[in-house]
């Protein structure tokens, strides 16, 4: 029986960590390749050439060329700017716009918990893809409006979240005591609730900035987020399917580039779920 | 029960005007007059002005919203400005073959992801488990509109089994329908399933560790049983809230699929109309995929209540 034990905690504890070095080093990786990108990139990401139009992968080209003659590696590096960009900012102003409202949410009275929750159901009761794609079709496309479209659409799941951590927090002693002494709400809010709310929704945060980059990319994919000629990996892939046959590789790079990146993040972001909850620890080895 | 039923319809009712009245709002805001779109690029102000007034633009917002919420309430979706044609039967075909994909995507959802859950959590730790857990991780970190392009290099361009894309004329067999949808629904189910796997795993690994299946074991009952008539219906609980919330990822997930197989579905008529601003369509197409949202979400409602006794709805 105590083998048992110790044996399902070994191995708990070596699968957390592995997944969450193995994630550390792929996102730092790709974090890093993309801020050294305008430095290493061989190329312009935008430099056309009709010499060496699809041309397959080479020494001098690693990834090949596209249509218009560009380096598709250095193409890639830079995307991984915008990816990152849209991943980590979206779910910025998701976690802007629904930390407070959720705070207000799960502390204040029945009427205005009522309001905001009712407005969070009306967001989510449109798909997320169409209230994006409601909210682009209004302006020209952009990345920024992709942006601002991609952390509206994920407000809600973050209002939920931040609500019910307050919740639960808001019946501690601590809060109790806050209140007797007369302290503001926004006060108790922000100084009192907030940092002890921190820990589920940083985990949340990860998974929502793969949520932001896939659904940003599909945004881009469709048209609806950056506009050429820029070197977002979803216009990338969206760009090149005239090609799919003659010259795969420009298609390949940016969608490898783009999994890489969502799968470093996930592998990071649960063995942070599994190093910081406790509960799902030993749900998970018994 | 059945105030429940009747709370949630009536609910759903609400959200659904309130849809339509944000839709409306939203579309009219849009760059790009309808009365130009019409008239065309050489239109003289004095045409683009009369179509104004024939169609009523100069009317208060409330008025034309009432205009079009009548016309929508006696079947009348209005007519596309680039067709020229009535919007209700091109949104009825496309709807049609939108609800071909999204079943059988959603067939192989269930299908697979439950049964690969099940057997995940049986061999615990097995290689199977390990498998799958592969599997179901590359399935929500790979983009489905690179899922669909590998697909289509692969299986249509490099082996030559399949079509790349598009449906068949009326009329064709079976045979040839199938072959055109089989690869877009396993791009639309690919992400899907690794989520409902991962989901009924997890549940059903619990069920296992329960009093009950222990009771069950100790009764002597065969471990069939007590695989599929103990754990797994009280393990389906969650997995049916996942399916439900699957329902709107698949609704994404179709409009990206279409667009990448060209298939002439709900998704890519929207994409099509959004393209060339075509309002009215855009107009009727969103208020149908929200009208199909949310009947999606009170039937997984309902399903949770049905196979959930310990729910009491008040």
């Amino acid at each position: 029986m105590v083998d048992v034990i110790s044996d399902t905690r070994v191995k708990r504890s070596r699968r957390g960590p592995l997944n969450l070095w193995l994630g550390l080093a792929i996102t730092g990786s790709i974090v890093a390749l993309a801020l050294l990108a305008p430095v290493i990139a061989p190329y312009p990401f935008d430099e056309m050439s009709i010499l060496t139009r699809l041309k397959p992968p080479s020494l001098a080209h690693w990834f090949g060329t596209d249509d218009f003659g560009r380096d598709v590696f250095s193409r890639t590096l830079m995307g991984a700017q915008y990816s990152l960009l849209m991943g980590f900012g979206a779910t910025l102003i998701s976690f802007a716009i629904g930390v407070p409202l959720g705070l207000l949410s799960g502390y204040s009275s029945r009427t205005v918990d009522e309001a905001i929750m009712r407005l969070m159901d009306i967001l989510m009761s449109f798909p997320p893809i169409l209230l994006g794609l409601l909210i682009l079709t209004v302006t020209p496309p952009s990345l920024s409006k992709a942006m601002i479209a991609v952390g509206i659409v994920y407000v809600p799941a973050i209002v939920r979240l931040a609500r019910s951590v307050t919740l639960e927090i808001a019946q501690e002693e601590f809060i109790q005591a806050a209140k007797a002494r007369d302290d503001s709400t926004a006060y108790i809010l922000f100084r009192e609730i907030l940092p002890n709310a921190w820990p589920p929704l940083i985990v949340e945060a990860g998974l929502r900035v793969t949520f932001a980059i896939l659904l940003g990319a599909a945004f881009s994919f469709l048209g609806m987020g950056a506009q050429p000629p820029s070197s977002d990996w979803g216009l990338m892939i969206s760009d090149a399917r005239p090609y799919l046959e003659t010259a795969p590789w420009i298609v390949l790079a940016p969608g490898i580039a783009m999994s890489l990146t969502v799968i470093g993040i996930n592998l990071f972001g649960d063995g942070l779920r599994q190093a910081l909850d406790p509960r799902l620890n030993s749900s998970k080895s018994g | 029960m059945l105030t429940y039923i009747a709370r949630r319809v009536v609910s759903i009712g609400t959200i659904l005007v309130v849809l339509s009245v944000l839709i409306f709002a939203i579309t009219q805001i849009l760059p790009g007059n309808v009365a130009r779109v019409i008239a065309g690029q050489f239109a003289t102000p004095d045409m683009v002005a009369a179509i104004e007034a024939k169609l009523g633009l100069h009317d208060p917002f409330y008025v034309q919203y009432g205009r079009w919420a009548a016309g929508i309430l006696q079947g009348d979706l209005g007519n596309s400005l680039i067709m020229e044609r009535p919007i209700g039967p091109v949104l009825s075909e496309a709807l049609y073959n939108s609800a071909l994909l999204a079943v059988t995507a959603f067939v192989m959802v269930t299908i697979l992801g439950i049964g690969l859950g099940v057997l995940s959590a049986i061999r615990q730790n097995g290689p199977l488990d390990h498998g799958v857990s592969m599997f179901t991780f590359l399935g929500i970190s790979v983009p489905e509109f690179f899922w669909g392009i590998v697909f289509i290099l692969v299986f249509s361009r490099w082996l030559g089994w399949l079509p790349a894309g598009g449906i068949p004329d009326a009329g064709a067999g079976f045979a040839t329908i199938a072959s055109h949808v089989i690869l877009p629904s396993i791009t639309l189910a690919f992400a899907l399933v690794a989520h409902v796997s991962r989901m009924t795993r997890s549940s059903m690994v619990d069920a296992l560790r329960s009093q009950y299946v222990r009771f069950a074991r100790a009764k002597g009952l065969s471990e069939q049983t007590v695989i599929w008539r103990h754990a797994l219906p009280n393990a389906l609980l969650p997995t049916i809230t996942v399916l439900a919330i699957d329902v709107g990822w698949l609704i994404g997930g179709v409009v990206v699929t279409e667009t990448v197989f060209a298939y002439p579905g709900l998704g890519r008529a929207l994409i099509f109309a959004i393209e060339r601003h075509d309002l009215p369509m855009i107009q009727a197409s969103t208020l149908v995929i929200a009208a199909i949202y949310c009947c999606a979400n009170l039937v997984a409602d309902l399903l949770y209540a049905f196979f959930n006794p310990k729910i009491r709805y008040g």
